[in-house]
């Protein structure tokens, strides 16, 4: 299958890339059209997603059984999109991050479905080939840049390495764009501070780094996990709005995994909720955070503190996640539903059309 | 009901030893402790009262390397000259970024560092006793603290029933096993866990019970005050929703005083009745919640403010203040503030502010700022209100 | 109602990790299997050999040097031949093995329980008392464990030369207790480290609590792991080293001979052709010790986080 990349316009031009001029792609992200399952492959290319999963299933085979911690999961990324998936810990959204871009740790494993990358499938594709698509075709960002960094080498070292790993280039051509990619993501003294170690950063200044490795060799997906969790509130707007910034310019779509609504808000097109391995709803991110369907986005937008509103009582959802081991029946949720009816505890409900947003409840199920 | 009930466990249990009489205000205070008369509080009925204090760490290099290697004495100025009040009753939410003292305030309050210099007075005894081990017993019996990590503030070889009869044993607040069983079955109920989960141990619990378990432990003694030391970041937002409604539960039914240190700006406003804000070991400002939402003064505070994600979706544009906040170890001259501050002049640069009230604010005669350009009158305090959004 | 609990602790031990991995661990099974034999036969010697080596009147000068029953001039009697004083060598290894057993395990204990609290006490107390005990291990380390044994010895020999015959025992159990106490200091002292430092130790603290009480109740139970798969590695060690000694002539008396005093009477006859007579203990002494550091393999694997699956 050959690999087709449709134009899309990069702020720094890469050799071998001559400027495409009148080939743009639109200077905002084109939301993926709710209410369309998938594009047909006969539409022209700006229809087809860039990132197609569908129906993944991931499993971890344990003495005690199988364990599915992601069941069934689909959805898709338009070029230059921002998804965010957005979840409480145990529902599996970081592990759909790795299954991606094939970091998933064993005994974990693809149990199931398809993960489609420009048209090409991804996912078992053997180690060699995976490196490849890693780095230059999907770029990643971490939650630890402490831990994303190699602490014994220079940044300039680990940025040249990774832009020659993926691109043809010179040693001092790399550098060079090494220096313009530290600049970008606002490095200050830059051309100093290329040849400084991980451990002589501040935590917000490494996260720059990492967006700049991640960004490196201009990759059409980056897998952000909790990219901003692990640093202070005023780095965190910094880094978030950095990191739209780029991705606007350079066109690049990102996965944005989470558990924070706010950063969502501010910067994802759109958003899919996951609850127990399973997407329970997606939509545009304004309508999913004003007008949430699914009985979970509203339990969990109504227990956000808020800075602006005084409430007595948070809104409280009973109960927790179930643990992989003891995964409801049904609709994973309807132990802690307050809306829960009879079809809910034997029949898994899909995701069923919603207003602009799409919510697997059977509350939205069509009337036959 | 719960202090109903121990009371009546107490009385009825086995003849008082004097090993067993549950602390109270009857024990004979011990020499080193001396109750500051009552006039000398600010407010009359603040209950603790943080005067002046600064905590200074030593994190200087061995002696020996130190020596061969010419290196100075490396000292941290944790805490730098803090003082606030707490009324009996009140939740003071104590926010700030990562190395601004705010958890160092909590230990020392509880008496597990010492201080450098100042004094803590709670309910006119002085706190410093407690950090040398000293201090009468129904001191510490009221002074207690939940910690942030619920991975690591309960042992894991210990069941959950032992870890929340310990304060109770070593307070010797109860007598025999039945009836210490019984007190922390109440507690467990009481925290919203069921009495059997005594006999599971902390990892078969999930991150929000365990802080169930730390609050029931932090219960069992019967404390008038307790430091929460940021106690729901780790948890999940559906989790926290929970845990909070408890803690807020708990203040309203045994008449708790908070201490509630966060670094996330929207749980302290649904916390706390008054907020503090601290920078590099400093408070810059402290105001009531209404305040220092709508109002907030010091350019610092405006920033944390700014930073918030903007869940509402009003779509306001954010200039991010550029910066980091930096080393503690060497930190700016004057106000540590003023490398990122819009507002810094001259005298910003070389002279420490003041903790000051505000002229004309005509709010409660507590609201302070730290900050010269307030002072001066250069900041436009109105330029900054924040409209309350309408709530959908 | 206790029976009850007990079976419950029972079914949770069977159901539990550790006890999963043994069941799934032929290797530690079968270390298990021969470490209990040999314990056993050699707790049990007195009834399961068939002679007695140390009784004087039992011996016959006249059996001595007899090869193996399935050689020419072997002895049912005697399945494994006997030595130059005519004693049985099976039953002398099993009731030497019962000696290195002993001294093996009773050193390790005690150079556990001395290193885990000076460990301990390092590591929770710290400042000066930290840097004294780190100090004191360092320069023991720079010593081989062999001469602190020896130096030990040799030190007991001279202060009580009568009573050294029936005090052997003991010395050589401090001798070899006294070498090997750092390895758990050290460890103790790091997890000791790590476990102050978090949040139930500061609660255990605002409590009230003793610092030793502390120590004892809270940071021992989990700074223990890593000992316990140190302390079974060292019993191999410990043996060992009790038979280098016994070679050498300075560990048991020889009225009293462990597996080290034979192999080191064998050794004199090992090439005038009575080979048996150190084989079979050196043998015994290789089957224990590897049986002791497979389980001490499995233990360390089973109780690592991080290889579970």
């Amino acid at each position: 299958m050959t690999d087709i990349m449709p134009p899309h316009r990069s702020a720094l031009p890469l050799p071998g890339e001559e400027q495409r001029s009148g080939v743009m792609s639109p200077p905002h992200p084109n939301p993926f059209r709710p209410g369309e399952r998938e594009p047909s492959a006969s539409e022209a290319g700006e229809g087809r997603p860039l990132l197609d999963v569908r129906h993944l299933r991931i499993e971890f085979p344990t003495r005690r059984g199988v364990l599915t911690a992601v069941d069934d999961v689909s959805f898709a990324i338009a070029p230059g999109e921002v998804l965010g998936v957005v979840g409480e810990s145990g529902a599996g959204k970081s592990l759909t991050g790795a299954a991606i871009i094939g970091l998933l740790e064993p005994p974990g494993r693809i149990a199931g479905g398809e993960i489609v990358l420009d048209g090409a499938r991804i996912d078992h594709l053997p180690h060699d080939q995976m490196r490849r698509v890693r780095g230059r075709r999907i770029g990643a960002i971490f939650q630890d840049p402490l831990a994303s960094l190699d602490p014994l080498y220079s940044i300039g070292r680990q940025l040249i390495e990774t832009i020659r790993t993926h691109l043809p280039m010179s040693e001092a051509a790399a550098r060079t764009r090494a220096l313009e990619l530290l600049q970008e993501v606002g490095i200050p003294a830059a051309a100093r501070r290329i040849d400084h170690y991980p451990h002589q950063f501040s935590g917000g200044m490494r996260q720059r780094v990492v967006i700049a490795l991640a960004l490196a060799a201009n990759p059409r997906l980056i897998i952000a996990d909790e990219p901003t969790t692990a640093l202070d509130v005023s780095i965190q707007a910094q880094i978030i709005t950095l990191l739209r910034r780029l991705c606007r310019e350079y066109g690049t779509a990102v996965m944005l995994i989470t558990h924070d609504m706010g950063v969502i808000a501010e910067t994802a097109d759109r958003v899919a909720v996951m609850y127990a391995g399973r997407i329970v709803e997606i939509g545009p991110v304004a309508d999913v955070i004003r007008a949430p369907k699914h009985p979970y986005t509203i339990g969990l937008m109504g227990s956000i503190p808020s800075v602006t509103t005084d409430r007595e009582r948070l809104v409280q959802i009973e109960g927790s996640m179930p643990r992989l081991t003891a995964i409801p029946s049904g609709c994973p949720f309807h132990p802690r539903c307050n809306r829960v009816f009879d079809r809910c505890l034997h029949e898994r409900p899909e995701l069923f059309e919603a207003g602009t947003s799409r919510a697997a409840c059977w509350l939205h199920a069509p009337l036959p | 009901m719960l202090v109903a009930r121990t009371a009546a466990v107490s009385a009825a249990g086995p003849p008082q030893s004097a090993n067993c009489a549950p602390a109270g205000g009857s024990e004979a205070r011990t020499s080193s402790v001396k109750p500051r008369a009552r006039g000398d509080h600010t407010s009359a009925s603040s209950l603790l009262q943080v005067s002046r204090v600064t905590k200074v760490f030593d994190v200087s290099a061995p002696w020996l390397t130190r020596m061969f290697a010419r290196q100075p004495r490396l000292l941290l100025h944790a805490v730098e000259d803090v003082s606030f009040a707490i009324r009996r009753g009140e939740t003071l939410g104590l926010v700030g970024e990562s190395g601004c003292g705010k958890s160092t305030i909590a230990r020392l309050i509880v008496g597990l560092y010492r201080l450098s210099s100042g004094t803590i007075t709670y309910d006119g005894f002085d706190v410093s006793a407690l950090s040398e081990g000293r201090g009468p017993r129904s001191l510490r019996r009221k002074l207690q603290m939940i910690f942030q990590d619920p991975y690591a503030s309960l042992n894991p070889r210990w069941r959950v029933a032992d870890i929340v009869a310990e304060p109770i044993r070593a307070q010797r607040l109860v007598c025999g096993n039945r009836a210490i069983r019984a007190r922390v079955d109440a507690l467990l109920t009481k925290v919203g866990l069921a009495a059997a989960d005594g006999q599971k141990y902390p990892h078969q619990f999930s991150g929000g019970q365990r802080q169930r378990i730390s609050i029931a432990r932090a219960l069992a003694s019967e404390p008038e005050f307790l430091v929460c030391d940021e106690p729901t970041s780790a948890l999940d937002v559906s989790v926290q929703a929970q845990v909070l409604n408890l803690m807020r539960d708990l203040q309203h039914q045994l008449g708790l005083t908070y201490l509630f240190i966060s670094h996330n700006l929207a749980v302290v406003h649904h916390v706390a009745d008054r907020v503090g804000v601290m920078y590099l070991g400093r408070i810059v400002e402290l105001a009531d919640k209404a305040t220092l939402f709508t109002r907030p003064r010091h350019p610092y505070t405006r920033m944390l403010l700014d930073a918030i994600p903007d869940l509402a979706m009003t779509g306001k544009s954010r200039i991010p203040v550029a910066g980091e906040v930096p080393n503690p170890l060497s930190p700016p001259s004057g106000c540590t503030f003023h490398p990122r501050c819009p507002y810094a002049n001259e005298r910003c640069r070389t002279e420490v502010p003041a903790l000051k009230r505000t002229p004309g604010n005509g709010d409660a005669a507590n609201d302070i700022v730290a900050c010269h350009a307030v002072e001066e009158g250069r900041l436009d305090i109105a330029s900054r209100v924040v409209r309350i959004a309408e709530e959908t | 109602m206790s029976t009850n609990r007990v079976a419950v602790a029972l079914r949770h031990s069977w159901d539990s990790d550790l006890a999963y991995s043994f069941r799934h661990s032929p290797y530690a099974m079968a270390a298990a299997v021969v470490f209990l034999l040999c314990v056993g036969s050699s707790t049990f010697a007195p009834w399961v050999a068939p002679h007695n080596p140390f009784d004087l009147g039992q011996l016959d000068l006249s059996n001595s040097l007899k090869p193996p029953m399935w050689l020419d001039g072997g002895d049912a009697a005697f399945p494994l031949g006997t030595d130059d004083q005519g004693r049985d060598i099976l039953s002398t290894i099993l009731f030497g093995a019962r000696i290195s057993l002993a001294v093996g395990i009773c050193s390790v204990l005690f150079s556990m329980v001395l290193g885990v609290g000076l460990g301990l006490l390092a590591g929770y107390v710290g400042g000066k008392t930290d840097a004294f005990i780190m100090r004191v291990a360092d320069v023991q380390l720079s010593f081989p464990a062999i001469l602190i044994a020896l130096l030990i010895d040799g030190v007991a020999r001279a202060l009580l030369p009568r009573a050294h015959e029936s005090l052997a025992f003991y010395v050589l159990v401090l001798s070899i207790g006294v070498s090997g106490w750092v390895q758990y200091a050290r460890t103790v002292r790091g997890s000791t480290l790590v476990e102050k430092n978090k949040e139930y130790v500061q609660a255990a603290r605002l409590f009230g609590i003793h610092p030793l009480a502390i120590m004892a109740r809270h940071v021992l139970p989990n700074v223990l792991g890593p000992v316990l798969v140190i302390g079974t590695i060292h019993i191999a060690t410990a043996i060992i080293t009790e038979a280098t000694l016994s070679f050498l002539g300075v560990g048991v008396p020889p009225t009293q001979p462990s597996l080290g005093t034979l192999i080191r009477i064998g050794n004199d006859f090992l090439f005038s052709g009575e080979w048996w007579v150190t084989l079979f203990p050196g043998i015994a002494l290789v089957v224990m010790v590897l049986a002791i550091n497979l389980l001490g393999d499995w233990l360390r694997d089973a109780l690592n986080p991080r290889l579970r699956t």
